[in-house]
């Protein structure tokens, strides 16, 4: 059995990535959606931990350092995306994303 | 005469203009405010103002005659006035000019003279006139207009007045416009006149045409002799000029085209009388079509039509107009042109023989009129038939003479007939008067002085000029055939008994015998109303009042304004006896009665009586300078004086003692038998010959034809062509219509709909919905990804 490599753990982020998407672009409850979109950013995540691991670099810790900031990055978009999510409620009574269409006009 | 003294010098006179600006401005003043005037200030306002214009006038006139042509020079008595040019272009220069010589200055103070009695006479006769102002408009408007025609000293101001004094004939003939035959003859007197006038102006073409001409390098003038179609230029030419300083070239001046004619060394005179235009001589075709234009001013066959209608207009005008002046401005013109008609026999013929033609033509037809007017007139016509026999033998200053007498007796004729016709309460028929000797002796006197006159007995002054005339026919010997003066002479003299017949016979039924005359006012007084309307309503009110026919008008309460003159307080005689007229109407024809007596003996006593030329003759001689060139045959005095005889009093005599046996005091039964003798003759004669008829067939249907012909020509080929051009219109925009409807429509709307469903196929993608948006973008990339593989 070969060892684990790159590849396994960008193969881990792509899966993380496309079930993040079909998540976003399927699901028609808009929290879903923001579950979604933390998926997503958490394969980004994986793949910045991979790289950092695996590939050399001048600094030791510039991917971990990033990932870090995705987190903080993806609790405050989490924070925003829920009060939009609220905001939406309030306005159409709904949290359906099939029915919140005014963005066309 | 030397011949360098024959050539007239003018004389500037600044103030010449004042005599046409005084009637002008009367005519101005009542022609835009006189209707205001009259109904502010009453009729004397008005009459004022005209009598005053005219009076102005003629002190303007006599100051000229007796200030500056009477002590002058014979060659110094061409005075002029240039006021300023009015249009220059190549040859032509046209000024705004007046010129007054010798025969100017005559006319002259014949028209503003008798024009200003003829005005004071008007006062009494209008009084009743409700259109007052109208008519001292016209007549003032009347004298400017004859005024610019005798003393233009150009061509076309003569032919401004020639037109205007149309004009104001026809506004004073048709002055009562709501009586339709009276409108007619206004209207047949202006459209007659128009063929005299268009051979006016075509012998003035002509005539400027045949002066042009070139000098050659010898220093000899060099006519052209065919019809050149070269333009002179825009700019004047420098002046030609011939030895004796005249210059040359085509002018349109009188005193220049004189020069030109009388100077031998200009060469012009032997050149017209050389000169041909498309094979006829080019001096009888231009003197011809002026002499057109005088027979259609002076009423000479065959254009005399209009006026013996002329007299429906008040009678002073028949007086002024259609005897004194304006049918005089064509033995003017042909005296003012003297020296051209003097070169053309053939055009002195035919002027002396239309004349002689014209007064035995028109002196017949007055035999049998019963309308007093309607004699006067056909005799006015006789009278200008004499005149043009002087002016056509070349007799010029006869002419003139004939004129200025014929000015006097035929005035003071007409005044003396509106006289009886007033006292007669309008009426005009000879048949209804008679005895009008006891009621209005004055009108008698004069009326019977002029008919002295006019018969040729030697007391008075149309003996000198008839006499003279006919004198001068019998030797003249410038005709186109030796016989043709003497036919003249004796077609001229039965004319001459003819008019003494006719004259005494209007004076034996008028004023012999007993009034015929019905009482009160007629109802054929609408053939001559000065008071019309109100004499209608006069004597109607007052039949209604008495309960009889109108006859005790006297009893009315308001006397006529003319009737106030004989007596205050109610006329006793008013219903059905004649009375005088009032006194502005009667000193006038004393005046004229006495002028036809004196102007006899003051301008023109026989040469033959007192051996030397008359007093006229010698004035107009400067004027008049074809008279040298006329021949004449020598004749004794005993002749001549045989000749006088035979005219003064065998003639005139004769024609007195038949109209004085035939109608004295009416007794005689011989007229109504000669009547049932000869009842054909008389109807023939009666009805003027059928002339006017003969008019209307010819003329009239003619031109009617014409009218229908160019009516069917303009609605059934012109209006084809019009619907056919419209029709290929049509058709051009059908097609037009179609490319527009189906290829450029088509195109345009293809543009809109695609523009429309792009727009509303592009719409479905904005959905709104951001997962859907999320498709495209996932798909794009996706589809991104799988193009880099394929394409790599």
């Amino acid at each position: 059995m070969t060892s684990i490599g790159l590849p396994h753990f960008l193969i881990v982020g792509a899966a993380l990535f496309a079930l993040g998407m079909i998540t976003v672009v399927t699901r028609r409850n808009a929290v879903g959606i923001l579950m979604g979109v933390e998926l997503i950013l958490n394969a980004a995540n994986v793949n910045f931990i991979a790289f950092n691991h695996y590939v050399e670099g001048p600094g030791k810790v510039t991917g971990q350092v990033f990932s870090i900031f995705v987190i903080v990055l993806a609790a405050a978009e989490a924070a925003v995306g829920l009060a939009i999510v609220l905001a939406i409620y309030q306005t159409f009574r709904t949290i359906d994303v099939q029915e919140t269409d005014t963005l066309r006009q | 005469m030397e011949h360098a003294d024959n050539i007239a010098r003018a004389i500037e006179v600044s103030w010449l203009w004042l005599i046409p600006a005084f009637p002008l401005l009367g005519a101005a003043l009542n022609g835009l405010f006189g209707a205001r005037l009259q109904k502010r200030y009453g009729k004397p306002a008005v009459h004022t103002i005209a009598v005053g214009a005219m009076v102005l006038s003629c002190l303007v006139a006599e100051a000229v005659l007796w200030g500056k042509i009477f002590g002058a020079a014979p060659s110094d008595r061409f005075l002029e006035n240039h006021l300023w040019t009015m249009w220059q272009s190549g040859a032509l220069k046209v000024d705004l000019s007046f010129g007054i010589d010798p025969l100017g200055m005559v006319m002259t103070m014949i028209v503003t003279h008798v024009a200003t009695l003829i005005h004071v006479y008007s006062v009494g006769y209008m009084a009743d006139e409700p259109s007052y102002w109208r008519f001292f408009f016209w007549l003032n408007l009347f004298v400017f207009a004859m005024l610019l025609l005798v003393m233009g000293s150009n061509f076309l101001v003569m032919f401004f007045g020639w037109e205007g004094v149309g004009l104001c004939s026809w506004g004073l003939i048709a002055f009562w416009y709501t009586d339709l035959e009276k409108a007619k003859a206004g209207f047949k007197a202006f459209i007659v006149n128009r063929f005299g006038d268009f051979g006016f102006i075509i012998g003035l073409f002509i005539l400027f045409w045949s002066l042009s001409g070139s000098w050659s390098s010898s220093g000899k003038y060099l006519p052209e002799r065919r019809l050149s179609g070269r333009v002179l230029g825009t700019f004047a030419e420098p002046a030609r000029l011939s030895q004796n300083g005249v210059r040359l070239g085509p002018t349109v001046e009188f005193r220049e085209l004189r020069n030109q004619v009388v100077d031998e060394k200009s060469g012009v005179a032997e050149r017209l009388s050389h000169m041909q235009l498309w094979g006829v001589p080019v001096l009888a075709l231009i003197c011809i079509l002026f002499f057109v234009g005088a027979a259609g001013k002076s009423a000479q066959i065959p254009l005399y039509v209009w006026l013996p209608d002329a007299m429906a207009g008040p009678t002073p005008v028949s007086a002024l107009i259609h005897a004194a002046t304006m049918v005089t401005a064509g033995v003017y013109m042909v005296a003012r042109l003297n020296f051209l008609f003097a070169l053309s026999s053939a055009a002195m013929s035919v002027v002396a023989c239309i004349g002689v033609l014209t007064a035995l033509f028109a002196a017949s037809i007055g035999f049998f009129q019963y309308d007093i007017k309607k004699v006067l007139a056909y005799s006015t016509v006789s009278q200008l038939g004499f005149m043009f026999i002087g002016v056509g033998v070349g007799a010029y200053w006869a002419g003139i003479f004939h004129l200025m007498t014929h000015a006097f007796f035929k005035a003071c004729l007409f005044l003396g007939s509106g006289s009886v016709i007033l006292a007669c309460h309008h009426e005009q028929d000879m048949r209804k008067m008679g005895g009008l000797a006891k009621y209005t002796p004055i009108t008698r006197w004069t009326y019977l002085i002029a008919c002295v006159t006019i018969a040729g007995f030697p007391v008075a002054s149309a003996f000198y000029s008839k006499d003279e005339i006919l004198w001068k026919a019998w030797t003249a010997g410038s005709l186109a055939a030796p016989w043709l003066g003497q036919a003249i002479y004796l077609v001229g003299a039965i004319a001459a008994l003819g008019t003494s017949y006719y004259m005494f016979r209007s004076y034996y039924m008028t004023f012999t015998g007993e009034y015929r005359g019905g009482s009160g006012h007629k109802d054929k007084e609408r053939l001559e109303d000065p008071h019309s309307m109100a004499a209608h309503v006069h004597a109607h009110a007052s039949a209604l009042a008495h309960g009889e026919d109108g006859a005790q008008v006297a009893a009315s309460t308001q006397p006529h304004q003319h009737d106030a003159s004989h007596g205050a307080g109610p006329d006793p005689h008013h219903g059905g006896v004649p009375h005088e007229s009032p006194k502005s109407m009667t000193y006038v024809l004393i005046a004229l009665a006495a002028a036809s007596i004196l102007a006899g003996f003051i301008f023109g006593l026989p040469s033959a009586w007192t051996g030397q030329e008359p007093l006229l003759e010698r004035f107009l001689a400067p004027s008049l300078p074809a008279a040298e060139l006329v021949k004449f045959h020598e004749e004794p005095h005993a002749t001549e004086f045989l000749f006088q005889l035979v005219g003064g009093v065998v003639i005139a005599g004769g024609g007195w003692l038949v109209a004085r046996i035939l109608y004295k005091d009416a007794r005689s039964t011989a007229p109504a038998r000669l009547k049932e003798m000869f009842p054909r003759v008389w109807a023939l004669v009666y009805n003027k010959y059928y002339v006017d008829e003969i008019y209307q067939a010819t003329v009239v249907r003619g031109a009617l034809l014409l009218d229908r012909v160019a009516y069917w020509f303009d609605q059934n080929v012109i209006d084809s062509l019009v619907n056919f051009i419209a029709l290929l219109g049509r058709a051009v925009a059908y097609f037009d219509k179609f490319i527009d409807e189906h290829l450029v429509d088509g195109a345009v709307n293809g543009i809109a709909d695609l523009t429309l469903n792009g727009g509303r196929a592009l719409r479905r993608l904005q959905t709104g919905h951001i997962q859907s948006y999320l498709y495209g973008a996932l798909g794009g990339a996706i589809a991104f990804v799988i193009l880099q593989y394929v394409i790599r």
